[in-house]
């Protein structure tokens, strides 16, 4: 095989491992909003669609519920803006599923001569790249609000836009800390930072130097920004499909569907960002190149294989984690009003995430080299 | 490869500035914009100057524009601007004023561009140009003290607005 079809080979295989990885916990969430809710209220959930009599704890719904979208009628307003209805729904899902491809699910894998970094796309400025597709999500919403003729959806999509941006200032400003931490904006190199001890001197290499610990509180006011960022309950004023009807209201079928799509993919993309920022991305503790090297002095050789199949094994399941902790926060809360939402982001995340960025850059001066 | 995904962004950049010009409906027109700067983020990319284009994307089409989107949307919901063009003794003006731009660019570029060696001033090295290391480094040390200033003016602008908007309403 020739090298030049080889690289796309590998090129193809990076951006459709992370594409299929996205959509499929996308669709999954849909199941587990369910479930996940189910077992909170103390209910059973949906488990009635079956193939055969197989009913798999209620998974196929997610199947029957794509099957219903797409045969629904597809219903536009007599005085819509036709073209910018149409592409209200594309905008969001599109940046949503765009944005994964810079978060690395993996280290660099050697195959002969070889090396393939296990990432959709290689970055000089990762963060930026996944903040900026983010960013131009709000043109969905916006969109999708005054392109429906209806007032009610005009002010949602106005809701959804000051939501999204007090939210993205404080994502934006939150990052900073742990790029100024770890010193580089590549979201590669961010995670192999974390691979490192915290604080050798004093506790050996017993404990790994995660975002988590090195900045506490960029990640409250991150976390908290990226659950308002997916406009999910506590922060789903721009929705409220029951009481105040928000962007959507004019949306059916699968274009309705692509919306509600996007705010899940959103969420595997902030739960991919707090685990690569905070939670050591495919780190896996006191696991090196060559294998495990336990504080105690055991150790366990691995191969390279293994070992980067565990990597990747890890960063899906804290992924997973992450996304079942959204989902427990969105059952959990009542939802903030509008002002509240604002006050919160303006007043609240954006000073402290702004004060963070001072501590971190007085500690990384004044900390003894 | 490059030079095909060049021709194809270029083509979409100068559709979509025409559309910005010559569209009626305010939002189109703004939408039309962003999808300009999007296409210069790209042109940016193809040069090699990754930061530059995700500042691009960033900062005008990340929050400038949604910002001209919004307060379009508020003002503006959905009417067209029908009545008569209240500048209409502009146009005039234009036509000789647009000529002397176009030969302006055209003498620019005709020094610059089309001799036989372009003079060269970006730095070499592997983080050249637009490298986020170099803009750094560009930015907080040789012209550390205009940046400043920079800073300084932009809160001014703040303030001022901020000023006179509460006494508008006060």
């Amino acid at each position: 095989m020739s090298p030049v079809l080889t690289d796309l080979g590998i090129a193809l295989g990076r951006v459709g491992f992370v594409m299929l990885f996205v959509l499929n916990m996308g669709g999954l969430l849909t199941w587990v909003e369910r479930k996940q809710s189910a077992v909170m209220q103390d209910r059973i959930g949906a488990n009635r669609a079956s193939i055969f009599g197989l009913r798999l704890f209620g998974l196929f719904h997610p199947l029957a519920d794509a099957i219903k979208m797409l045969t629904k009628e597809d219903f536009i307003p007599a005085r819509a803006d036709r073209a910018l209805f149409n592409l209200a729904p594309l905008v969001s899902v599109v940046f949503a599923l765009v944005a994964f491809a810079a978060i690395p699910f993996g280290d660099v894998l050697r195959v002969g001569e070889r090396e393939i970094p296990l990432q959709a796309v290689t970055l000089n400025a990762g963060i930026l790249y996944v903040f900026a597709m983010l960013s131009l999500g709000v043109y969905g919403v916006m969109m999708a609000g005054w392109a429906s003729a209806n007032n009610y959806a005009l002010l949602g999509g106005q809701r959804a836009a000051a939501l999204m941006i007090s939210a993205e200032v404080a994502i934006g400003a939150s990052i900073m800390g742990v790029a100024m931490v770890y010193g580089s904006l590549d979201m590669m190199t961010i995670v192999r930072g974390q691979g490192a001890a915290l604080l050798p001197q004093y506790l050996g290499t017993w404990i790994p130097r995660w975002g988590i610990l090195t900045q506490p509180l960029a990640f409250v006011l991150f976390l908290t920004a990226g659950i308002a960022a997916t406009k999910r309950i506590p922060f789903d004023f721009p929705e409220g499909e029951s009481e105040i009807i928000g962007y959507f209201v004019e949306y059916s079928g699968m274009k309705f569907g692509m919306f509600m799509m996007a705010d899940f993919v959103e969420t595997v993309v902030i739960a991919g960002m707090t685990t690569a920022l905070f939670l050591g991305g495919w780190q896996v503790p006191h696991l090196a190149a060559d294998g495990f090297h336990f504080p105690w002095g055991a150790s366990v050789p691995l191969s390279h294989m293994t070992v980067v199949i565990l990597q990747v094994l890890a960063f899906c399941l804290k992924v997973s984690i992450m996304c079942w902790f959204l989902m427990l926060v969105r059952w959990t809360l009542p939802r903030f009003r509008y002002d509240q939402a604002m006050r919160l982001g303006w007043l609240g995340l954006f000073p402290l995430s702004i004060l963070n960025i001072v501590l971190t850059g007085l500690l990384i001066l004044g900390w003894p080299a | 490869m490059n030079h095909l995904v060049f021709f194809a962004v270029a083509v979409v950049a100068v559709v979509s500035a025409l559309g910005l010009v010559l569209r009626r409906n305010p939002i189109h027109g703004a939408l039309f914009l962003v999808v300009n700067l999007g296409c210069v983020a790209v042109l940016y990319l193809l040069l090699g100057a990754e930061f530059l284009a995700l500042a691009q994307v960033i900062i005008y089409a990340g929050a400038i524009m949604v910002l001209f989107v919004f307060a379009i949307m508020v003002l503006i919901p959905g009417k067209e601007e029908t009545g008569p063009d209240p500048l209409r003794s502009q146009r005039l003006l234009a036509l000789p004023l647009g000529a002397l731009l176009l030969f302006e660019i055209g003498l620019i570029l005709s020094s610059s561009v089309f001799v036989a060696a372009p003079p060269s001033r970006a730095p070499a090295g592997p983080a050249a140009a637009g490298g986020i290391q170099s803009v750094g480094r560009l930015l907080l040390g040789d012209y550390l003290f205009p940046f400043e200033v920079t800073s300084v003016l932009l809160l001014a602008a703040l303030v001022g607005v901020l000023a006179l908007a509460k006494r508008k309403a006060g």
